[in-house]
């Protein structure tokens, strides 16, 4: 077993070996390299075929026309470019938007950009299991609603909304439904013609593919119109400009190819690996996993190990990669935004971490870090005073603090 | 976030963990900070009749840094006359333990914790004279 472990799968995965060796096929003089927007010569037709084979790879993973595939350079980009490039062209049928409040920072920034430009946004507040259900998203709706963001996969705690219902709240009173499928796109089967889904944002690098390569899906039928929000020599039917990174695109696609053989498995290797860390996990007090425990994939497990603070729990950990399920990595102030959204207070958000699994995880692995965890929990609670007040009996919510 | 050797060496190691009885009148304990805040550290000192700490204890809740200052607070404290221990300051425990800035509230909260048990220490004592 090599040391550390990475368990942090929902950041970032390594590239597949495989894919890897398709992309340096693309890189120097004696591969791919041409532009593959030159028309005049071989070496711009055959890496614009590398391009559409690609482009193809992408749109058969999810069912949809190739000619639905945006490159972009990953799902930072393509939430920008959907919900900007959306708002902005139908900013005539209405100013008002629809997200949430656990959404990745790619939509909720852009959203606060959209505010100081006049738009309205809603930020859907979930319930305490982070479901962002459709009758919440139905109740928002207003006459000037144009667009609904939301993500498919949580990033944080790994919980999934129900995009297909939503599609059929959306879908009949005209509204575009983006979804940033960055999460899901390697843990669940997305079949886009299910879907009344308009807009998908997806991304290389949580796929086993490159970083710095992403897709915008864009639905043709119905048609849904986006202004380009970079703008240069027209590249992908004038949506998004610049040249297109041959390398990460042929990454990204052959990443989707062997997705369309291997999701399943991969799924059902991440249900077993999840069973198994949190059987390890049995028996010790007051652990809590956060977010719906049924609606959810099981690969990314958001953990609050209460009375013990996150980061230090993180600095008995050695063997293993994980994050602190708070966004402060420094024992700031700001405990995760989105498990605040979940109603959690701030010393259980202060006491989480996340652990995400992924096709390379083993249970030899899984075992390693369930032991390091459960005896850093019981050194560290030693150490606690709030697990003695909680051992005495107190109720810390009733004890006043001395707030530094 | 990469953590000075003795930072580590006190967390991995911790000086003086545990608990006084509180109810002891030659006791004084601190306890500060806020489980919302990420940190609370209690410290609790035990004081023989010529004014000389004759042991401390901690717990903390929060990061490595302030594990490690209530440590070595407790270490320090430890022979010190009250009017010595109070003199200790989180700078002196910044140097110590090679903290970088945004840790410099762990040692700010020693201070407090180390000040907190000698005042409950003294309010004893003068209730119990009164």
């Amino acid at each position: 077993m090599k040391l550390p472990i990475y368990l942090d799968y929902a950041a970032t995965a390594p590239v597949d070996p495989r894919v890897a060796e398709k992309m340096v096929q693309c890189l120097t003089s004696e591969g791919n390299f041409g532009n593959p927007a030159s028309r005049s010569h071989v070496f711009g037709w055959k890496a614009e075929e590398a391009i559409e084979n690609a482009r193809s790879q992408v749109a058969d993973l999810i069912n949809a026309d190739p000619r639905e595939i945006v490159w972009t350079s990953g799902a930072t980009e393509s939430d920008n470019l959907a919900i900007k490039g959306a708002a902005h062209f139908y900013k005539r049928n209405g100013k008002h938007i629809i997200t949430s409040r656990l959404e990745h920072k790619a939509v909720l920034d852009t959203c606060r950009q959209l505010e100081r430009e006049g738009y309205e946004v809603t930020y859907l507040e979930p319930g305490a299991d982070g479901i962002i259900t459709p009758t919440l998203v139905e109740s928002a709706i207003r006459e000037d609603t144009i667009l609904v963001s939301l993500m498919h996969v949580n990033n944080e705690i790994g919980t999934v909304t129900d995009i297909a219902a939503i599609g059929e709240i959306t879908r009949p009173r005209k509204i575009i439904f983006h979804v940033d499928a960055a999460q899901s796109l390697a843990r669940l089967p997305i079949d886009i013609n299910e879907l009344k889904v308009d807009l998908m944002s997806f991304s290389g690098h949580k796929i086993y593919g490159p970083k710095g390569i992403g897709v915008l899906y864009v639905r043709r039928k119905p048609r849904i119109r986006l202004e380009a929000q970079m703008h240069g020599g027209g590249h992908e039917r004038g949506m998004r400009s610049g040249t297109l990174a041959t390398h990460q695109i042929v990454g990204m696609g052959e990443a989707c190819a062997l997705l369309k053989q291997e999701l399943q498995a991969n799924a059902e290797h991440a249900e077993s690996l999840k069973q198994r860390f949190l059987s390890h996990l049995d028996g010790i007090e007051e652990v809590h996993v956060n977010g719906s425990i049924v609606q959810r994939v099981p690969s990314v497990l958001n953990v609050s190990f209460n009375f013990v603070e996150g980061e230090s729990l993180i600095m008995s950990l050695q063997d293993i990669a994980v994050s602190s399920g708070s966004a402060c990595t420094s024992a700031s102030l700001e405990p995760s935004y989105v498990l605040r959204a979940l109603g959690l207070n701030d010393e259980m958000a202060h006491s989480s971490l996340r652990f995400s699994f992924g096709r390379f995880t083993t249970e030899e692995e899984v075992d390693h870090a369930a032991e390091q965890v459960r005896k850093a929990v019981e050194k560290l609670r030693e150490l606690s005073p709030l697990w003695d007040m909680y051992k005495d009996g107190i109720d810390l919510s009733t004890v006043e603090w001395v707030a530094h | 976030m990469s953590y000075s050797k003795k930072v580590i060496d006190h967390y991995e190691n911790p000086r003086n963990v545990g608990r006084m009885d509180d109810d002891d009148p030659s006791v004084g304990t601190g306890m500060v900070g806020a489980p919302a805040c990420g940190d609370v550290m209690r410290l609790q000192i035990k004081v023989d009749n010529a004014g000389v700490i004759e042991d401390a204890k901690f717990k903390t809740y929060g990061c490595g840094s302030a594990i490690a200052s209530s440590s070595l607070a407790t270490e320090w404290m430890k022979g010190r006359t009250l009017d010595e221990a109070a003199e200790i300051r989180n700078t002196q425990i910044v140097e110590e333990l090679a903290l970088p800035p945004v840790k410099i509230h762990c040692s700010v909260l020693a201070e407090d914790a180390i000040k907190a048990a000698i005042d409950d220490y003294r309010r004893k004592q003068n209730d119990s004279a009164a």
